[in-house]
């Protein structure tokens, strides 16, 4: 503890390290500098580094085109759909596979496997065309449905290792006391899981939130756009008049701001969910 | 490690081995039926239609309301024998290995940052990265355009400043840059994934082996192949592998930079590619031919991972 020597090796390394993490962060950094800056001065020769006379009048120019509130809307409407079904079936599906052991469970586990790794750039199309003839193009249904099953597969396999968690000595003990085998479920074992609920719920949420390609071919007409197409379209519109950086700057970090957020929430829980079994032996 | 229980209703054997079913029940298939539902309709009916279709013709008349007609093999044959095709799927595929790779390699390099350094120098390290991987897609690449744009953009304003004139450089203009800036985006966007994976395995790696390896005159490029390599192998297969599978699906990332102004033909990859054809021109048989190809790839490339997965399931 007191023996501290300077060691040129972990001094270099550390260095390294400062020099990488600026160089990750500064696109970030970047994003909120430039929407609390005009344009005038983001337009200058020289960039200025610092939000030095800075205001909040880009986002307010954001705000006041009108169109960012309905998207925002659109984007919690399939959201909210997508997580509240996607938790439901995912839930009793990890139950089924982890809790029962039938006829069908391996090829249904295997499949759900596969499932998950299907790339939406393959199926869109017809997608689109499903959608067209159940007429549920340009609405929350339509996407919610497609949403839903493009997240329950990896969120099956999530809880799965969530259900399988909690022994099932614990639920036999409470019957032993007496419960019935439900009661027994929801007064021990579904507590337990809450923490897996929500990390799952949390993975749904940013996987419906920030879904671009399923959304840009499902939702075509202007007042039905989710937050990524609203930002996309923003820099569209924005490009046929000069580009306001500023602007498309602001309204990014209102995209990307509650994202950051929930994220850091779920993190830990996500890369070992997606590595399990790789990292620890 | 997994618990698994006898059906419904009988009674508690705990440990006791190969479950006997005594009366199987149905409980477990209403459990999965919901879930079934979602995937057939949204999931199993398009891959239907998109095997039925990729043997019709969608062809001008169709646009005019003609019932498409059946060719059988037609549509892969003629997608097969386009240059425009195999340029495309060429491209798609070297994009993804490049980006695996770089992405894999400098994954690795931040992790063994990580365990170098102190733990505060880690945590600015740790926080960099989440804040990179937090980002919607849509909302670093609008930020990445703004770093590269051509007239004030900061990239270019740096490379002038350090002597080099790329003062109103259009980035986005050649193909060959074009993919460079991609690619710069798409690394960015994964090496934290990769890192963070990898830093994980790292901390299994006990002090002691590394110790004793020390003692017994291992140099630390010894202890680097012989032990760290060894024990973070199967990490990095595993990473690796989801890396080539997530960067043949770059479509929001293609589609936004050819938005900025970049010549469509010369810079589709496989997604944007199915998207032109499909919604574009409407030719819809073509589009699912190709949609299927991607998708035949995807599942063959995903059968290690999944059958990874499954040995943590047994």
């Amino acid at each position: 503890m007191s023996r501290r020597r300077f060691r040129p090796g972990k001094f270099l390394a550390s260095v390294v390290a400062i020099l990488v993490s600026l160089a990750w962060v500064f696109p970030v950094y970047w994003m909120l500098n430039s929407s609390l800056l005009p344009n005038a001065v983001l337009t200058s020769t020289t960039p200025r580094f610092l939000p030095f006379g800075g205001s909040m009048a880009n986002f307010a120019a954001v705000f006041d085109q009108g169109t960012f509130w309905p998207a925002l809307g659109m984007s919690l409407a399939i959201t909210l759909t997508t997580v509240a079904f996607c938790l439901l079936f995912a839930f009793l599906a990890a139950l089924a596979i982890s809790r029962f052991r039938f006829r069908g469970r391996a090829t249904f586990v295997l499949a759900v496997l596969f499932i998950q790794m299907l790339p939406a750039e393959g199926l869109f199309i017809a997608q689109y065309k499903l959608m067209s003839s159940l007429n549920l193009l340009n609405s929350v249904i339509g996407v919610a449905i497609l949403y839903v099953a493009a997240v329950v597969p990896f969120t099956i396999w999530m809880l799965r290792g969530f259900v399988a968690g909690v022994p099932i000595e614990l639920e036999e003990a409470a019957m032993v006391d007496g419960l019935s085998r439900t009661q027994a479920f929801f007064r021990i074992t579904f507590p337990l899981l809450a923490p897996g609920l929500v990390a799952s719920g949390v993975y749904a949420f940013l996987q419906a939130w920030n879904e671009f390609t399923v959304a840009l071919v499902i939702l075509q007409k202007e007042e039905y756009r989710t937050l990524p197409l609203w930002l996309r379209g923003f820099v569209q519109a924005s490009a046929n008049r000069a580009t306001d950086w500023g602007q498309v700057m602001a309204a990014s970090t209102l995209v990307a701001v509650p994202v950051i957020i929930f994220f850091l929430i779920v993190q830990g829980r996500l890369t070992s969910g997606l590595v399990a079994g790789a990292v620890k032996g | 490690m997994t618990v698994l229980s006898s059906p419904a209703r009988t009674q508690a054997a705990p440990g006791a081995e190969p479950v006997r079913h005594r009366r199987p029940s149905v409980v477990p298939y209403f459990l999965i039926v919901p879930a079934i539902a979602v995937l057939v309709l949204a999931l199993g009916y398009p891959l239907v239609w998109q095997f039925w279709t990729s043997t019709q013709k969608f062809g001008l008349a169709q646009q005019f309301g003609k019932p498409p007609q059946f060719v059988g093999l037609a549509n892969y044959a003629q997608l097969f024998t386009d240059a425009q095709t195999w340029a495309v799927v060429g491209r798609s595929i070297a994009f993804c290995l490049v980006n695996a790779a770089i992405t894999v390699v400098i994954g690795v390099l931040v992790a063994l940052l990580m365990s170098a350094v102190g733990t505060v120098t880690r945590l600015i390290l740790q926080i960099a990265m989440l804040l990179a991987w937090a980002m919607p897609v849509i909302a670093s690449m609008t930020v990445w355009i703004w770093l590269f744009d051509w007239h004030r953009g900061i990239v270019n304003w740096a490379l002038t400043q350090v002597g080099l004139d790329f003062t109103n450089h259009n980035w986005l203009e050649q193909p060959l840059s074009f993919y460079f800036v991609a690619t710069v985006i798409v690394v960015w966007m994964s090496v934290p994934f990769v890192a963070f994976s990898v830093y994980a395995g790292l901390t299994q790696i006990s002090e002691e082996i590394m110790e004793a390896a020390a003692l017994d005159g291992a140099t630390p490029r010894q202890r680097f192949f012989a032990i760290t390599m060894p024990m973070i192998r199967p990490v990095l297969m595993i990473v690796t592998l989801l890396q080539v599978i997530w960067d043949l699906r770059v479509f929001a990332q293609i589609r936004m930079l050819q938005d900025a102004g970049a010549p469509l033909s010369s810079t589709d990859l496989l997604g944007t590619y199915i998207y032109r054809l499909g919604v574009g021109s409407s030719d819809f048989g073509m589009a699912s031919a190709l949609s299927i190809f991607v998708l035949v790839l995807t599942v063959a490339l995903s059968f290690f991972y999944v059958m990874h997965l499954l040995k943590e399931d047994s």
